[in-house]
């Protein structure tokens, strides 16, 4: 790969960006939907307003932080799916520690913060004591637990913590004001969650790259055998990646409660952790592109909102476009691969 | 006694589309490739599968079609993964999600209305004989292709001389293209039998076991349990389609045990079959590893338990294999 110039390096970057333009096309057409104008209203859904600019920041972050906690274990080839079900896991355990507060202010935000991260680094324990001791491949052991941990929120939902009166999906009693994460300006976005996005974003870097543990890391996932001869520990040093993971998708868990619901509710991951292991396959699992493409990513989602209004469409489109764009890339490598491996044999 | 028998009978219908994805990822999977997609075909074949029966008012077209998203969805996979080299898993995960918003997108028009169904079969004959009536007798024509499929598979992987081919090139692909078959083409095919199977499935929950479309179908989460089964099923298809129905049994069981818990809110119930899995694959992991053999070995009498519990994957599941660098 190093062999090809920048030029080329681009050039293939915007063939698969184009491959993507044509399949959306493609796919969206049955659907009845103007090309172009659907385009249009997507990309422009997410930056017209500032109001809109905030919701697509407040998107950011969970994704954000799901997606460079996803580079720690990927670091170890491993494939933490489960990242799903620990922000469900971070936002339980964060609603959990509010539960005895009518009102509080930073000590119980920082409370909540902790717990949640600790209850997403627990599950994430538990998928990679599976993994590691138990042998269950971590794809079935995280997606299993993904499930468990949406069943516990409904159970919790319509059971211990509904409302007084009514038990409903629309969630549990919403926090009191003096529990919310403080806001940015009027934006719907909290300035405490961006910076948490930023700073485990930072830490995740200088953790993988400029760490003896970050360095051996990778030398577990480029070769787990010779990481096992040279004692590195591969057992120790993949439960800790997945922990590191987990508490990174339980701060985005607390995220989700403390700044844009309050409360919890069964939609409360919004699929974040599915979208981050795609924002960690489109940037090939490269950091400094990650916060780039969850950007992205985000004003996709929030630009979508407008496509039922404005053109009767579905909304799910934007996750269309973003698993065709991943597909694209993938098959643009490939492409690359097949035609190397061509030119090497004439 | 007759509750029993529609229990039985409940049990087949939820379970055949089980069984029919459960044999399609098993006869891809035997031969070497990982279908990962399968959560998002059967959800996407689903929605191609109703749509088509409601355009054409006749529920076997859309059974066709169903099958033909699901083929093409494993065709998308299948040429990905086996020609251009890319991760099987990587590309399976990204279809899962982006077919599952495809269909939701598409869909979006067809959710909730009225559609045809696949209705039930009867069997002259059958339905007053004791038992085996209630079962047999009148049932969803899915059941019946689920049971010959489960059939046809196991006859075709081991009595035929192209089920030979199939295990070959996923356990021992080298020595396949010695012998002078052609690798990675069978395994496109067999790649494409499963995803129409896969399909098929689909079609069976919007047709039959779930009529209709809307958001939440109501298959969302069968993929990854079908997935899991073929491990179970040690990738045997008898084996497999009784993992299959012993989840169905689960998903069942769930309705009644429902009924004596009022308490805890139905949706609970449908995330249970998810830790069963995970601890049935435990299970079948930990049979496999050198302490739990030792015991075994200390105590003979275990030894019975212990042959239905040794299964191993196909050998070269998940490796790509390229012919040009030769043996």
């Amino acid at each position: 790969m190093n062999r090809d110039s920048l030029l080329a390096q681009i050039g293939w970057v915007c063939a698969a960006l184009g491959l993507a333009l044509f399949l959306t096309i493609l796919v969206a057409w049955p659907a009845g939907a103007p090309p172009f104008e659907t385009i249009y209203v997507l990309f422009k859904g997410g930056v017209s307003s500032m109001s809109k600019i905030g919701r697509v920041l407040a998107g950011w972050v969970p994704l954000t932080l799901c997606a460079v906690g996803l580079l720690v274990p990927f670091t170890a080839r491993l494939w933490n799916i489960g990242v799903e079900g620990q922000v469900i896991m971070g936002a339980i355990f964060c609603t959990a520690a509010l539960r005895p507060y009518d009102e509080g202010g930073a000590l119980q935000i920082a409370l909540a913060i902790g717990a949640a991260m600790l209850g997403g680094a627990l599950w994430a324990l538990l998928a990679g004591c599976l993994r590691v001791f138990g042998r269950v491949h971590e794809i079935f052991s995280g997606l299993g637990l993904n499930f468990v941990a949406l069943g516990v929120t409904l159970w919790l939902i319509f059971g211990p913590w509904k409302r007084p009166g009514v038990a409903s999906m629309s969630g549990t009693q919403p926090l009191d004001m003096s529990l919310w994460l403080p806001r940015l300006g009027k934006l719907s976005v909290s300035w405490v969650g961006l910076a948490l996005a930023i700073a485990a974003t930072i830490f995740v870097y200088i953790l993988l790259y400029r760490t003896k543990w970050g360095l051996k890391m990778r030398a577990v996932g480029e070769n787990p055998k010779a990481a096992t001869l040279f004692s590195l520990g591969p057992r120790r040093r993949l439960l800790q990646a997945f922990m590191i993971c987990g508490a990174l998708a339980g701060l985005a868990g607390a995220t989700q409660v403390l700044g844009v619901y309050h409360r919890l509710l069964p939609a409360i991951s919004s699929n974040y952790g599915y979208t981050a292991l795609l924002v960690g396959m489109m940037a090939s699992f490269r950091l400094p592109l990650v916060p780039f493409i969850c950007l992205f990513f985000a004003s996709l989602n929030v630009g979508s909102i407008q496509l039922p209004l404005q053109l009767g469409l579905d909304s799910s489109l934007s996750g269309v476009i973003q698993g065709v764009m991943v597909l694209s890339l993938f098959i643009v490598q490939g492409l690359r691969l097949w035609l190397r491996q061509r030119k090497e044999a004439d | 006694m007759e509750t029993f028998g529609l229990t039985l009978a409940a049990i087949l219908v939820a379970g055949s589309p089980l069984v029919l994805a459960t044999l399609g990822e098993t006869l891809t999977e035997k031969a070497g490739i990982i279908n990962l997609s399968l959560d998002g075909s059967i959800l996407l074949s689903a929605m191609a599968a109703f749509v088509v029966s409601v355009t054409f008012d006749n529920p076997w077209i859309g059974l066709l079609a169903g099958m033909a998203v699901g083929a093409a969805i494993a065709g998308v996979l299948g040429i990905i993964g086996i020609y251009l080299g890319q991760s099987q898993l990587a590309v399976g995960f990204i279809l899962t999600l982006l077919c599952r918003d495809l269909a939701y997108f598409l869909g979006h028009n067809y959710s909730r209305q009225p559609g045809p169904d696949l209705g039930l079969w009867s069997i002259p004959g059958i339905g007053d004989v004791p038992l085996i009536g209630p079962i047999f007798g009148s049932q969803s024509p899915v059941v019946y292709l689920g049971l010959v499929a489960i059939f046809v598979c196991w006859w075709w992987m081991y009595r035929t001389e192209g089920g030979m081919r199939l295990r070959a090139v996923g356990e021992s692909p080298r020595a396949a293209f010695g012998r002078g078959i052609r690798v990675r083409l069978v395994r496109l095919y067999y790649c494409l039998a499963g995803g129409a199977l896969i399909g098929m499935a689909g079609a069976a929950y919007s047709l039959a076991v779930k009529p209709g479309w809307g958001r939440p179908q109501g298959c969302e989460g069968a993929g990854w349990i079908a997935l899991a089964i073929v491990i179970f099923g040690g990738w045997h298809p008898v084996r497999a389609a009784l993992g299959a129905f012993f989840f169905a049994g689960l998903q069942v069981s769930g309705i009644y045990l429902q009924e004596v818990f009022p308490s805890i809110p139905a949706p609970v119930f449908q995330v249970a079959p998810f830790p069963m899995m995970i601890l049935t694959l435990l299970a079948v992991n930990l049979g496999r590893m050198g302490w739990m053999q030792d015991i075994v070995r200390r105590h003979p009498f275990l030894k019975t338990f212990s042959k239905g519990w040794s299964i191993e994957a196909p050998a070269a599941l998940g490796q790509d294999f390229d012919p040009k660098k030769g043996l």
